[in-house]
């Protein structure tokens, strides 16, 4: 996993709530066995029409959001299953973090483990950027912070480990590993 | 200090405890391992030179993207999909070179893996069991800490057999009084989500408690805590009791003899202790719920089947999942007219449902225009209601009758809903496309689904039983 300190992009916005991963990638585009090459399937039943023509009504789909990097979406982002390939989607078509006031739980953890960062932002921050698609943001992963436009800067929550193996590029089962005895000395007590 | 089940799963599991800066080492007990969440676990482990820890505490099998036609399980016809024919192999390729157990197409304790791994015993109270897929919630019915995980856990599980988690915080659902005639475990558990919402368990484990859960059968309670995680929650447990043993003695991978009357022992002090404290509680009164049938695109959107869509002015995202589903604010569902109806999942596929869906069907059909799909949870299931002859009573009505697998629930295997229909459907998920690309999904129990299947339209299975 590469290190991420800085996140600093034009926003794309999808104001719907309750986005599931059955939306994010549907199942159909599951039967893969590898992470790569999964972006060309993202919102793929919101992207395109039944005939594969672009939706040009989808947030995704206008000039101004292409190459946008930060996804600010309605609250309870990523409910449902518990594909990885909803983080591996996001990331292979170039979301790096994704803003909500609420995200589902297995989702965020996918996501931190593949270094897509999760930030929560409460009512009213989310309220303004859903107002206001395509503005600039920076996300510090190291303060915690998104600054606005105005220079206001709002502090997200981000446990400790996880801010820790962003910021280095840390990835998780290094340092599960690197418990190999801990793990031993409870096989031989259970 | 009275504890909580969760509490007390949790601490004899801790390999190393949570701190304010790292999350706890947790150890797993079981490893339920599919094809669609594994292959890129598995990569990751070839690419670094490990193996598979505990080969004793990892089960695969396949059920997601496998068929349910007789001939492409065990005629030898060609899966249809030949992306999912490349994933089965991955997994047989896989079980192989890693040396884990794998109950493959043809094997006759194969089935989806949340129906599988209670059947066979396995599922016991006060383990933790983790698997890649989300509705790994349903094994708490057994006393169980489980929940679903990502692909890249499911590498930490098979490298390490634990996982770094933080604790969750404790739901209590409270759910007095009796379920009433036709209304079933998967009435309560939407009118759970209904109440509690499609988030509202999230950060949570839910507990479920009360007389009206007690009440339950081993088969209704893996319905109710297959869909905490449609409430948000990771996992849902209910503290094991005579009804819970009753079920496991005697399964092929329990305990038995003086291991069976140690562990019985040890299970006996799971239970949550009076007094124990919930972050959160909910009280549910069981004999005040209707069958219930969701009208939107969640679970969360759901409603008694007597009631009509909810009003909801001004409210942009609500009005577009109505447009979706092609339903209207303030009508009734009931006799709408439904094209496909779906009995069977990991919510819905065991010998109990399928049962209640014979209730309705025999001796009637369904109708004229309509397609009906049953698929049993498992290959044990199958045998067990085949041995009841409750396939003839499927037949005859006109239905469908198959292998066993997801199938319709998620619509990757070859069994889909063709866009704009109305497909009745005993699974979890209503999501837009869930069962197919603009598929209308009206989730519901199997008394209700069948009910449908026989008058064509949304009906309440009260009318017929």
């Amino acid at each position: 996993m590469e290190p991420i300190a800085i996140i600093r992009s034009r926003t794309v916005v999808l104001p719907a709530t309750n986005i599931d991963t059955d939306q994010i990638i549907p199942a159909r585009f599951l039967t893969t066995t590898t992470r790569a090459g999964l972006g060309k399937h993202l919102f793929t039943d919101w992207r395109y029409a039944a005939d594969g023509s672009e939706r040009p009504e989808f947030a995704l789909n206008a000039p101004a959001a292409r190459g946008a990097q930060i996804l600010v979406a309605g609250r309870n982002f990523g409910c449902g299953s518990s594909r990885e390939h909803a983080p591996w989607a996001l990331l292979d078509y170039g979301v790096r973090a994704v803003i909500s006031t609420e995200i589902a739980d297995i989702f965020r953890n996918n996501a931190l483990k593949n270094g897509l960062l999760p930030v929560l932002v409460d009512e009213p921050t989310s309220a303004w950027l859903l107002e206001h698609p395509g503005i600039e943001l920076t996300i510090d992963v190291a303060a915690c912070t998104l600054s606005l436009p105005d220079g206001r800067k709002v502090g997200f929550p981000l446990e400790a480990f996880a801010r820790y193996c962003l910021l280095n590029g840390i990835d998780e089962l290094g340092y599960l590993l690197s418990h190999r005895t801990d793990i031993e000395a409870y096989e031989r007590r259970a | 200090m009275p504890k909580t089940i969760l509490q007390k799963v949790w601490e004899r599991h801790e390999v190393v405890a949570e701190t304010a800066d790292t999350p706890a080492i947790l150890f797993i007990d079981l490893h339920l391992v599919h094809e669609v969440t594994s292959p890129q676990a598995f990569a990751e482990l070839a690419a670094r030179g490990l193996g598979v820890r505990r080969r004793d505490l990892t089960l695969a099998t396949m059920d997601h993207s496998t068929p349910t036609r007789t001939d492409q399980v065990f005629g030898g016809a060609p899966i249809t999909i030949a992306a999912a024919a490349n994933q089965v192999r991955e997994l047989e390729k896989n079980c192989t070179r890693f040396g884990v157990e794998l109950l493959n197409l043809q094997h006759a304790d194969r089935g989806i893996v949340h129906v599988i791994g209670p059947e066979l015993g396995l599922t016991q109270p006060g383990k933790t069991v983790v698997c890649g897929d989300s509705h790994t919630s349903t094994h708490g019915a057994m006393g169980a800490l489980a929940f679903g995980i990502g692909t890249t856990e499911v590498g930490h599980v098979l490298a390490t057999q634990c996982l770094l988690q933080r604790r969750p915080k404790t739901f209590a659902i409270n759910v007095s009084g009796a379920l009433r005639h036709g209304v079933t475990a998967k009435d309560l558990i939407l009118a759970i989500i209904g109440r509690i919402g499609i988030a509202g368990g999230t950060g949570h484990v839910l507990e479920y408690r009360g007389e009206a859960i007690r009440a339950l059968d081993m088969e209704a309670r893996m319905t109710v805590c297959n869909m905490s995680i449609e409430a948000g929650a990771r996992a849902g447990m209910i503290a094991p009791d005579e009804t819970t043993y009753a079920y496991l003695q005697g399964r092929p991978r329990a305990p038995r003899g003086e291991a069976w009357e140690r562990a019985l022992a040890d299970w006996k002090s799971l239970p949550t202790d009076p007094g124990a404290s919930f972050d959160r509680e909910v009280d549910f009164d069981a004999s005040a719920i209707e069958p219930m049938i969701t009208y939107g695109t969640h679970p969360g959107m759901v409603m008694p089947i007597s009631g009509a869509v909810p009003e909801r002015h001004g409210d942009a995202i609500y009005a577009r999942a109505l447009a979706y589903m092609g339903v209207e604010a303030g009508a009734p569902l009931k006799d709408k007219p439904v094209n496909v109806v779906f009995v069977g999942s990991c919510t819905n596929g065991r010998l109990s449902d399928l049962r209640d869906a014979a209730r309705v069907l025999r001796g009637r059909h369904i109708a004229s225009g309509v397609r009906m799909l049953i698929v049993p949870g498992s290959q044990q299931v199958k045998s067990a209601a085949e041995a009841e002859g409750l396939h003839r009573i499927f037949i005859d009505a006109g239905a469908d009758w198959r292998e066993s697998g997801c199938s319709m629930c998620i619509g990757m295997n070859g069994d889909t809903v063709a866009r704009g229909e109305y497909s009745v459907s005993t699974s979890n998920r209503n999501f837009e496309g869930r069962q197919g690309a603009g598929a209308r999904t009206l989730l519901a129990s199997p008394l209700t689904a069948a009910a449908c299947a026989v008058r064509g339209r949304v009906t309440d299975p009260r009318d017929l039983i």
